[in-house]
Formats: C-alpha cells, structure tokens, sequence
C-alpha cells in the first residue's frame, strides 16, 4: 500500500509535537506500520526525507526495538510473556502449547496472516501472570487451554474483550494510536467502576479482572 | 498489619481516572499550594526534607537529584518521566497510571515548577496501549481546566506536556539510554559525566524520575514533611508500593511503610506461599537483584535493610519462588532476557550475556561439568563493574546469589546429567 500525503501530514504534525524535529521518529515508525503493517523501505524513506535523515539512519533505530518489524505483521499479534513471573505459573507451557496449535514459531506469522506469534519478555503484569497480548491488550490469568480458545476465535473473525483495557482493534490500528492518533476520549461511561473490579482492602490489586478501560 | 494507602488511596474510588474524582478527592490542591505559595527553591527544599528517594531501583535522593539542575543559566530544563516499566516483576506504575494518573500529571507540575521546566515529557514504555490511552485522556483534560498549557493558577507559569511512547526496549528503563531513545536514535547509554542534570535531553539540564518518585510528589507538598516521615524508616522515608508476584497466595500491589519485613509482606499481606508450598528464594527488587533465601525473610525491606542482607531493594518487585523452582532454570531464563535486551554498545555485557545463556543452557539440559560454575562466575566478575550501565551489573545478580545460595543443586544437574527438579516437580501452572 503506497503512503499518503495523509501520512506525510501525520508526520509533520508528529515533528510539531517536540522541540527538536528527530525526537519525532520513534511515533513516526509505529506511523509507518499503521500504514504499512511493518516498517516497510517506503516507511524508511518517508521518515528519512520528512526528517532530513539517511535511511541508514533511520534503519540503524528501527532494527533496534522489539516493536518495529521488519516483514507484515499478522493482523493480530499474539504475545506470551514466559519471563519469571509468567513462567513460575505456567508461562512457557502455554507459549509452548499455542506454538504447536498455530504451528508457527517465535516471530512467525500464520498462513492466513491473520495471527504473529512471539514469546515477550516481562509486561509488567506479574500479578496478573501467567498474561498472554493481542496487539498489546492484556489477557490475565491465562491457561493453555484459555490462550487456546482466544486464538481460535480470533481465527473465526471473532475479537474477544480484553481483560483489562479497550476492544481488541487490529495491529494496526494500534499502532495508530501508538503514533498518537488514537481515539484519545477520556474514559467512556459506561465502563466497569474500577471499585468493583478491586479488592476491598484497599490497595491489593492482585486479583483485579475489571471489564472495559475501567479494570486495572 | 499495616498497610498504608497514600499513593494507592484514592485507587479504590468509583472512576478514580477522571478529573472530577481527582480534583473532589484533593487533586491539584498540592500543585496550587507549591505554585501560588511557594518559591522553587522552597519546593526542592521541603522534597530534600522529606528524604524522598528515587523509587525507579537506584533510590537516589529526589531532591537532590533536583538541586543538581543549574540555576539562571538561560538554557531550557527539562522533567522527563520514566515510565518505561519493564525490571522483571515490577508492575506498580502501570496500575498507577490507569487508576490515578492525574497524581503523577500533578507531580509533574510541582516537579517542573521547582525546576524550572517549562516542557515536561512521559516516557512510556510502547507496549503499555492501555496506560498510553488513560494517559492521553488525564493529560487533555488537565490542559483543558488549566492545569497544565499557560499562566497556570494565573501564576504566569506554562508547561507543556508530551506523551512519548517507546517501542519495546527494556535498556531504555535506563535514564540517559531513554533520553537518547526520547531524541530519536536507538536506545543506548551515554557516557557519564556529565549527567543528565547538566546535559540531558537535547543537552539541556534534565531531571528523570520515575513514576513513582513523581507521583509522591503531591502527597509531600500537600501532607507535610512531618507526616511524610513518620511512614518509613529515617534513612528510607514514606510509603512503598511493592509489587509481589510469583509462588503467593494474592500477588498484587501493596502499599506498605519502607522498613515492613519481607515476612509480614510475603507470608502475611500477601497470604504466604501458593497452595501453602515451601519457600525457597525471592527477589526484593526485580530480576537485576541478588535473589535470597527463606534465611532471610526478617530483612527489613528498605535500601539499607536490604542492602544488609548483601542485595538491593531495586523496584520493590518481590517475585516469589516456592521448593518446586529450579535455579539453574531461573537464572537460564532471565540471563536470556538480558542477552536479549543488552544494547550492545559494551562488549561485557554483549558477550557475556550471550555466553551466559550458552553455560546455563547446557547445564540445564545436564550436559555441563564443574568447570561451568567457575565459568559463569568469573564471565559474571568481568561484567560487574565493567560493563557500561547498570543492565550488566543486573544481569550477573540471578547468577552469582544463585550459585552462592543454591550451588548444590547447579552441581546436581551436571552429576545427575539433568535437572533434579524437573523429575519430580510439575510446574503450578500446568496443574491447572
């Protein structure tokens, strides 16, 4: 897919955002992929000539964050956490498990292109571990078999709630609001009151599985 | 016991996110108090007064780490928030930033006022979607009642303020490696001196803070020193939100006085080991510190408490191991996470990381032999001290408590020709 100048607008407005224009290429790469569904050579070359960069430049940063990637992201990107905390409680059996289900590997993506596998390091959700992400939203308290039944309905076109945070959208989508043109609306009524999603004692957030933006 | 909810209080409330929330539960009483009544100078001086430490692993003191910024020098002073939560087990900023994110935007305007900062950034670790979306909405609605944008309380004070989202970098957690990540290029350390308090962002006097550390902020301004004391011991002041993970009845996020025991916190708050397990080893501050023992659940859990028991406090991130754990396979584990996340700018921590992984891997499978412990401990005392940031020195901890704690059994996987847990213990996990 060829890059507006819708895209080249989103980037001036991204450089518009700092006081020094090349502060602007991280949001401009995760830009790029909205569009692209990967850091495409034509993305390099947007970011590069909006910025006045070589494209060496700009390559040199995109290949060094686990984020940018480098061949077209499945339109759901599966992440397993098997750090520590994950792992102490089932992590790697279920990363293991969804590898044989899906049959693609770490940073592999399935034939339909619906779905990118990988394993993740620490998400910073241990107290909700083992976590499994799709594009980024929390699944908590994940089993093998649970982590199963969330890819098989993403494969039937289904986009099952998050435990924690917004409605599943596509990868890149996300990466739209990872650029900074999200929906950006302060939090929709309607969306479950944190206070029935924690604990009463006040401050042990442990168990929280609120529902909608309003969970932890 | 005790908890004691100061930054954690307002967590519970209906919709806590929302300014209306906020400002009906004291918000932005603090930020009023320091801009209308106080000078910069006094606000440095009551958070030095408060012994305020760092709460991002280092536990640096804030107000200090304030005073540091040059004073008329013309040139424009950046705060940057480290939000780039990501030390293994740590998970306190992010629920803070969902429930009561308008507590660090208010941090972040004291924090700017005393330092004279007039463009305030969040560096937000790219995979928090969640807490980037929270965020964006606390931010528009601070500018939209004036908290933040121009003549602030009508005080002649603007801030503006940029949401900065990362791409997956653990390194970047690091300050002067987020503040090249922040600049545009990839996340790597810089050289030290000069410090980022002389040189930091876009080489202007900058102060980062953690989320944590920011948000405490308000409670001080608006509480008083006195009060902000009598939490905490008198080296290690305040309140703390640990994060407890792992092998435990109720894993979650505490919020308990700096100096409160590692038993009181594990077996008590929160409800001992899982399934009523043995314990066998816990982290006081992440992966990057020297895990302990059962041996030493009586450690007070503060710097210097910590720091006794020959660790670190870190992040207050307590993940919990009970007797079916094995430490070979832990320390193999996370030693792939730092390989995997070494910038690569050092050759100790580039290689050594990588090697690391090699040795406890085949040690794990039970093909390794006694050479291998001298191996890792000596590839280990090459990497401390001598790799360029802290990253090295975190990633030898795993191995070296591990080994001096546990070296029977990284013996008992080479004499055994396999792993001895792995034979008769079934993850908790795969039981369910």
């Amino acid at each position: 897919m060829p890059l507006t100048d819708q895209t080249r607008a989103r980037a001036r407005e991204i450089v518009a955002r700092y006081p020094k224009a090349r502060s602007a290429l991280l949001p401009m790469l995760h830009l790029v992929q909205s569009e692209e569904g990967f850091v495409s050579a034509e993305g390099v070359g947007l970011c590069a000539e909006v910025l006045g960069l070589t494209k060496a430049e700009v390559g040199a940063v995109a290949t060094f964050y686990t984020m940018y990637k480098r061949r077209p992201c499945g339109d759901f990107l599966v992440s397993v956490c098997t750090n520590l905390s994950c792992q102490l409680l089932g992590g790697e059996q279920i990363y293991a498990e969804l590898k044989a289900h899906l049959g693609v590997g770490h940073d592999e993506t399935t034939e339909d292109g619906t779905i990118t596998f990988e394993h993740a390091e620490c998400l910073a959700a241990c107290d909700f571990a083992p976590v499994v992400t799709v594009n980024y939203e929390f699944y908590d308290f994940q089993t093998p078999e649970s982590a199963k039944a969330l890819v098989e309905a993403i494969q039937r076109g289904e986009r099952p709630k998050p435990t924690r945070g917004d409605d599943l959208v596509t990868f890149r989508d996300i990466e739209a609001q990872l650029a900074g043109f999200g929906p950006g609306a302060p939090a929709t009524p309607g969306s479950a009151p944190a206070a029935t999603a924690l604990r009463a004692e006040g401050v042990s957030v442990g168990s929280t599985s609120g529902t909608g933006e309003g969970g932890l | 016991m005790p908890l004691t909810p100061v930054l954690t209080k307002r967590w519970t409330l209906d919709q806590p996110w929302t300014i209306q929330t906020y400002e009906a539960n004291e918000g932005y009483a603090a930020a009023r108090k320091a801009l209308t009544e106080m000078q910069p100078l006094d606000v440095i001086g009551m958070v030095k007064d408060s012994g305020l430490r760092g709460r991002g692993g280092a536990g640096f003191p804030t107000g200090m780490k304030w005073d540091f910024i040059p004073k008329g020098d013309g040139k424009p002073h950046y705060l940057v928030v480290n939000a780039d939560e990501g030390e293994p087990g740590t998970c306190k900023d992010t629920p803070l930033m969902m429930t009561d994110p308008h507590s660090l935007l208010e941090g972040m305007v004291i924090a700017s006022y005393a330092i004279g900062c007039n463009h305030a950034f969040i560096y937000l670790r790219g995979e928090l979607v969640h807490a980037g979306r929270r965020l964006e909405a606390a931010i528009a609605e601070a500018y939209a009642a004036g908290y933040l944008g121009t003549n602030i309380f009508g005080t002649g004070y603007d801030l503006e303020l940029t949401l900065h989202r990362g791409a997956g970098a653990y390194i970047c957690g690091e300050e002067t490696a987020l503040l090249d990540s922040l600049e545009g290029y990839r996340g790597q350390p810089r050289l030290r001196p000069p410090f980022p308090a002389i040189a930091g962002l876009y080489a202007c006097p900058t102060v980062v803070n953690n989320v944590e550390t920011i948000a405490s902020v308000p409670f001080i301004v608006g509480g008083g020193v006195e009060w902000w004391k009598s939490m905490g011991t008198e080296k290690s002041p305040g309140p703390k939100i640990f994060s407890v993970s792992g092998h435990v009845e109720r894993p979650g996020q505490y919020e308990v006085p700096l100096g409160t025991t590692a038993r009181e916190l594990i077996m008590d708050i929160a409800g001992g080991i899982k399934g009523g397990g043995e314990l066998k080893a816990w982290t006081p501050g992440g992966s990057s510190t020297p895990m302990l023992t059962a041996e030493h659940l009586d450690t007070t859990l503060d710097f210097e408490g910590v720091a006794a028991a020959g660790s670190l406090l870190g992040t207050a991130a307590i993940m919990v191991m009970d007797q079916s754990v094995c430490i070979v396979k832990t320390c193999l584990r996370l030693t792939e996470f730092y390989a995997h996340e070494s910038c690569g700018k050092c050759t100790p921590c580039r290689e050594g990381t990588y090697w690391m992984v090699q040795i406890l891997d085949r040690l794990e499978r039970g093909v390794g032999d006694e050479s291998d412990i001298t191996t890792l401990l000596d590839t280990c005392d090459n990497i401390f001290g001598r790799s360029f940031c802290a990253l090295g020195d975190g990633a030898t901890s795993p191995i070296v408590s591990g080994i001096k704690y546990f070296r029977d059994e990284f013996v008992a996987h080479y004499e055994q020709g396999g792993c001895p847990i792995a034979a008769d213990a079934v993850p908790v996990g795969a039981q369910s």
